[in-house]
């Protein structure tokens, strides 16, 4: 049996996405060009722009494509280190930039940079179960700060923040608030205006859609600075040729998943229930991170105590079964996740955690088959293992 | 380059991942000449070797294990246990993390350090089974040991230049002109690089 529990990593096209790109493979045409090859490339990309506009809640001029998440949360940070009048009405944005411990390595990374490049970054923290605190946000935010990121729903964890609640906080500071919703976006509803945000990242490939394809949704009226220049392309905003095929396979993907992410977000919950309480029942010594509620309902991340993260992920390979772990031997670094870490998980903990992220084609018997396999894994792991005893979870030091 | 499909490791380790060799069953060491323990569960890698002596012919004659890690650091004590067994006390405490990587048909780059923990633990299981036998002028404390012949730049040196802040080859050979003559020592050097990089500073 093969069980793909990686949908946080990457997910599957959807038949339909699948269809329609082959469909559309030989249209080739540059949306820029003025003939019919052209034109017919335009308006499959703006038929796309107005499905995932729609499908956010925004208008079609908000919405931006570009080459991924990353790209996207890359060009919304980098706007405020940008000082010229050309971009933004007087010049410059208010330098100070928060955002949390446990945003992607494409945030934390892009904010370090910033901060060299003479940006202030100041960094909220999380609780146990991955949440903001909102009163160190309200005490962090003043005149000086320009943009705050918080991700809607942690792609490790599943954690949900509550966007609404703090981008109300952040506008009444005169703040920019962006959230990254590559993980939320497809798997609950999201509306930029209830939210209320000025700028949501969104991917394509998370949401059974095409790689290499993301949107960026700017709200009217705000600054703007490309981070690729040299082309109108994008109204602006991005240079570089249309990626015509993924920006029409996106346009398709968030069109399937209005019709399928309702019901789906019910049968996962389910799903993830028996997944919990089977482990819970199986096997000693465990410790479930995230929210218990405020959560992703297809994401479930567990640590198993006296137990090295990579192993587990190659045994359970080894069955057909597809999962990730925060340990950092797998990553290729010393450090294990630091989302983890930010939990107050202690080190041997994070190494030892296992990411299930389930998805719209995850049934019951994949639950089932996983939970047969994955007690004697951990048993045998922990056999061999310098590291466990039994019923040691409380007595380590957490 | 990898083949689709293919894992990032030798069949050879693979084969040790998924039938490990010698492993110690239960807690109980009381039965073993010699014990030794290395590494740490921060770092994600911990490794126990324990070993039954010959104490007439000093071989070893049995090594058994435990290892809290990744798939490399299981496959390479599996192979460590299976390599020392017949070998005298002195020609085990010799054996080098290359030799584990060799015997496992290579490792990644970025796991090599995985494996530096397991003859390290060997080594001080040797050294306990000195001391528990009266014979403590044998126990070994890590020998001076030159890596580049070129330029004379031992193993202390190559720590040195780690603690001092050298992270790549590069900047080892910046410190040290180690590797600039032949360049042989280049793959031992490396390994030692990434072993005192491991041991100071969990990088």
């Amino acid at each position: 049996m093969k069980v793909y529990f990686d949908h946080n990593a990457t997910t599957p096209l959807h038949p339909e996405v699948k269809k329609e790109m082959i469909e559309a493979m030989e249209m080739f045409g540059n949306p820029s060009s003025m003939h019919s090859w052209g034109r017919e490339a335009r308006a499959n990309v703006e038929d796309a722009r107005g499905k995932v506009a729609a499908f956010i809640g925004a208008d079609e001029r908000e919405i931006v494509f570009v080459g991924s998440g990353s790209e996207a949360n890359n060009t919304v940070l980098s706007l405020f280190v940008c000082a010229s009048s050309q971009c933004i009405p007087g010049g410059k944005l208010r330098g100070t930039i928060i955002t949390t411990k446990i945003e992607h390595p494409c945030v934390l990374e892009t904010s370090e940079c910033l901060a060299h490049r003479g940006a202030r970054v100041k960094y909220l923290d999380v609780d146990q179960y991955g949440k903001i605190d909102l009163d160190q946000l309200a005490g962090m935010l003043g005149d000086d700060v320009g943009l705050v990121s918080v991700m809607m729903a942690n792609n490790e964890i599943g954690t949900l923040q509550d966007i609404e609640t703090i981008t109300k906080m952040v506008h009444e500071s005169g703040a920019f608030m962006h959230t990254d919703a590559v993980q939320a976006v497809g798997k609950m509803p999201v509306d930029v205006r209830k939210l209320g945000v000025d700028f949501l990242t969104l991917s394509a490939h998370k949401m059974y859609g095409p790689k290499g394809v993301g949107a960026l949704f700017v709200k009217k009226g705000i600054p703007y600075c490309p981070l690729i220049r040299g082309g109108h392309q994008e109204f602006g905003r991005r240079a570089g040729t249309e990626n015509t095929l993924g920006i029409l396979g996106m346009g398709r993907a968030v069109e399937m998943r209005t019709l399928e992410m309702q019901e789906e977000e019910e049968r996962l919950l389910h799903l993830k229930q028996v997944l919990r309480r089977g482990i819970e029942e199986r096997i000693d010594d465990i410790h479930v991170n995230g929210h218990p509620t405020d959560a992703l309902a297809s994401t479930l991340n567990v640590s198993f105590m006296g137990v090295e993260g990579e192993s587990i992920l190659l045994y359970l390979d080894l069955q057909g079964i597809a999962v990730s772990t925060g340990s950092a031997c797998a990553s290729g670094s010393l450090d294990p996740s630091h989302v983890l870490l930010a939990t107050g998980v202690n080190a041997e903990l994070a190494h030892g955690s296992i990411r299930f992220s389930m998805g719209r084609e995850s049934s019951m018997q994949e639950v089932e088959y996983l939970l047969d396999v994955l007690p004697p894994i951990i048993q045998r792991i922990r056999n061999m293992s310098t590291a466990y005893i039994k019923g040691g979870l409380h007595a380590a030091s957490r | 380059m990898l083949q689709a499909g293919e894992w990032a490791y030798s069949d050879t380790l693979k084969e040790h991942f998924m039938n490990p060799k010698n492993i110690l069953q239960g807690e109980n060491t009381d039965d073993f000449d010699g014990v030794g323990m290395e590494g740490n569960l921060q770092c994600g890698d911990q490794m126990m070797v324990v070993i039954k002596v010959d104490k007439e012919k000093e071989t070893i004659t049995d090594c058994q294990w435990k290892t809290y890690g990744c798939a490399s650091a299981i496959a390479s004590t599996s192979v460590l246990s299976e390599m020392v067994k017949g070998r005298t006390l002195d020609a085990a405490f010799h054996i080098s993390p290359k030799e584990v990587a060799l015997e496992l048909g290579g490792l990644p780059d970025h796991k090599i350090h995985c494996s530096v923990l397991g003859d390290k633990a060997l080594r001080s299981a040797i050294n306990n089974y000195y001391t528990r036998n009266g014979q403590e002028e044998k126990v070994k404390q890590e020998q001076v040991k030159v890596i580049c012949q070129c330029m004379s730049i031992t193993d202390h040196d190559i720590e040195d230049a780690v603690l001092e802040g050298a992270r790549t080859y590069f900047e080892l050979q910046e410190r040290t002109k180690l590797g600039t003559v032949c360049g042989q020592c280049k793959d031992e050097a490396e390994l030692l690089l990434e072993k005192f990089k491991h041991i100071h500073f969990g990088a």
